[in-house]
């Protein structure tokens, strides 16, 4: 075990630009998949969150179940929609990067939006009377309350980027592990592990973690200077 | 802060607009291959020379034979380059392929504890998994329906042992790949059938060691198909023909002839009329 950490902390000083290049593969997949989960996650929770409708408890309760869906399950349905003889086939997506966006997109949402409908609920129990007096419509406190829970927001999205970047089940099913073109850093370490070169699996885990501690450090950084300047 | 939000998403949008069409401008084609010439190392040293050649990238998929075989039935990849001619000669036949070319042979070994408690080693490998089942000794099954489980199923079946009674006993069915299987066997000195370029590459050996190797039956050929552009029509004709007719070439074979680790040859080119057929 030790040994196994000395030689992978003696490769990270070797790291080539293969390495490089899937890191920046793994994040910049990830990012996407983020971004376009808080498109639809935040503004979905946030109604969900300040609106009555019948069924909004089972409804809360399957957004938050859909937390947990597995990644490997979410990984085979976009490959049966992105195949060839699947609905979307035509698109010749699969095995592609885009193909991993879509997968961690759909991974993620539930999560972004599950997250997003409990912080604006818990806002809303402050600021609600008082949005309601204004007579704002649903949309507008919907996004005042986004605005003012923004702060809060920051770590829902921070838990779903730390959720889209270390899975491996959906990359690799809709990815296909191709050197090159879609090997992220997950499937680069489960690889590795398959080849029995558990040092170099293990220095892609240590760079991997680093990155999430960097771009979790970087995201507080920001909420800290923006709190001071906005707060 | 809304304004640099605005501008990092349509960054980021830029990003992944420009990434596909980056990557469409360039000639490749998808493989559907098997761990064993991926986890080797065959491809890393056979595909620059390649694409070098015709500029044609190739992306390959890493799968169990089985697996490999359904993604070409899908459609998903336009060349199959696979070890386990029954199974291709049905795909083949069922129309999902247009013509199986042999390219290479290896060969299987059964690897297990330098102490070999079963006393299996020696050249028969069908003798071998009876004395290992006979000692009730672990051994571990790939049970992914990949070559080389359909080839270990087979030589149980010679050897007339039944192990659907032992699952889960001293018979251990992973359903993962050759590297997974090798990793669990040396972690439980337990016997392992395996290719012997995948045994080759494998760094975490633990106490295993090549036990039974050199029995006829242990042959294992690798064929190529192009998937059937009569039932997929997007599939890439000219380039995926190319890659065929290139392994299948004096240069190609003659590429993976060359491909050695620590002066050991892992696959010999069989090609028909390139040699021994």
């Amino acid at each position: 075990m030790l040994q196994a950490f000395g030689d992978a902390i003696a490769l990270l000083q070797a790291l080539d630009r293969d390495v490089l290049a899937i890191a920046a593969l793994s994040v910049r997949v990830s990012l996407l998949a983020v971004t376009f989960a808080c498109l639809v996650g935040l503004p979905l929770g946030a109604l969900v969150a300040v609106t009555a409708f019948p069924g909004r408890q089972a409804a809360i309760a399957v957004l938050n179940a859909l937390m947990g869906l597995p990644a490997v399950v979410v990984g085979l349905v976009v490959y049966l929609l992105l195949s060839r003889s699947g609905p979307l086939g035509a698109w010749g997506l699969l095995f592609t990067p885009t193909a991993m966006v879509m997968a961690q997109t759909v991974l993620v949402t539930p999560l972004i939006a599950a997250l997003t409908r409990q912080i604006v609920e818990d806002a809303d129990r402050e600021l609600g009377e008082q949005l309601r007096s204004l007579r704002l419509g649903l949309w507008r406190r919907a996004t005042t309350l986004l605005y003012d829970a923004r702060f809060s927001l920051v770590v829902a999205i921070l838990a779903a980027f730390g959720r889209a970047i270390s899975e491996v089940g959906a990359v690799l099913v809709v990815g296909g592990n191709i050197a090159g073109h879609t090997r992220t850093m997950t499937t680069a370490i489960s690889l590795e592990t398959q080849k029995g070169d558990l040092p170099l699996a293990l220095a892609l885990g240590l760079v991997l973690i680093g990155i999430v501690i960097a771009i979790n450090a970087l995201a507080s950084g920001l909420r800290l200077y923006a709190m001071r300047a906005y707060g | 802060m809304d304004a640099l939000r605005r501008g990092f998403i349509s960054l980021l949008l830029a990003n992944l607009i420009a990434g596909p069409a980056v990557a469409q401008s360039q000639k490749f084609i998808t493989v559907a291959s098997t761990t064993s010439t991926e986890q080797s190392g065959l491809f890393k040293h056979l595909l620059p020379r390649f694409t070098e050649k015709t500029g044609i990238e190739v992306k390959v998929v890493a799968l169990g034979t089985g697996q490999a075989l359904d993604v070409g039935r899908r459609g998903d990849a336009d060349v199959v380059f696979v070890h386990d001619k029954a199974a291709e000669e049905k795909f083949v036949a069922e129309g999902f392929g247009v013509q199986r070319h042999e390219v290479m042979y290896n060969d299987f070994v059964i690897v297990g504890p330098k102490s070999d408690p079963a006393k299996a080693a020696g050249r028969d490998v069908v003798e071998a998994l009876r004395k290992i089942a006979a000692a009730k000794a672990p051994f571990v099954s790939r049970g992914d329906r990949s070559g080389t489980h359909a080839a270990e199923l087979r030589y149980w079946k010679e050897g007339s042992v039944d192990v659907s009674p032992v699952r889960g006993e001293w018979y251990k069915e992973i359903g993962q790949g050759m590297g997974p299987a090798l990793n669990t066997a040396a972690a439980q000195n337990a016997y392992v059938l395996t290719d012997r370029g995948t045994w080759l590459s494998f760094k975490n050996r633990g106490d295993l060691t090549v036990l039974v190797e050199g029995d006829q039956r242990l042959f294992n050929q690798y064929g190529v198909m192009l998937v059937n552009p009569a039932r997929h029509p997007h599939v890439k004709v000219v380039e995926g023909r190319a890659f065929i007719d290139w392994l299948v070439s004096p240069e190609g074979q003659k590429a993976i002839a060359d491909y050695k680790i620590e002066g050991e040859q892992l696959f010999f080119p069989n090609a028909a009329g390139a040699g021994r057929s």
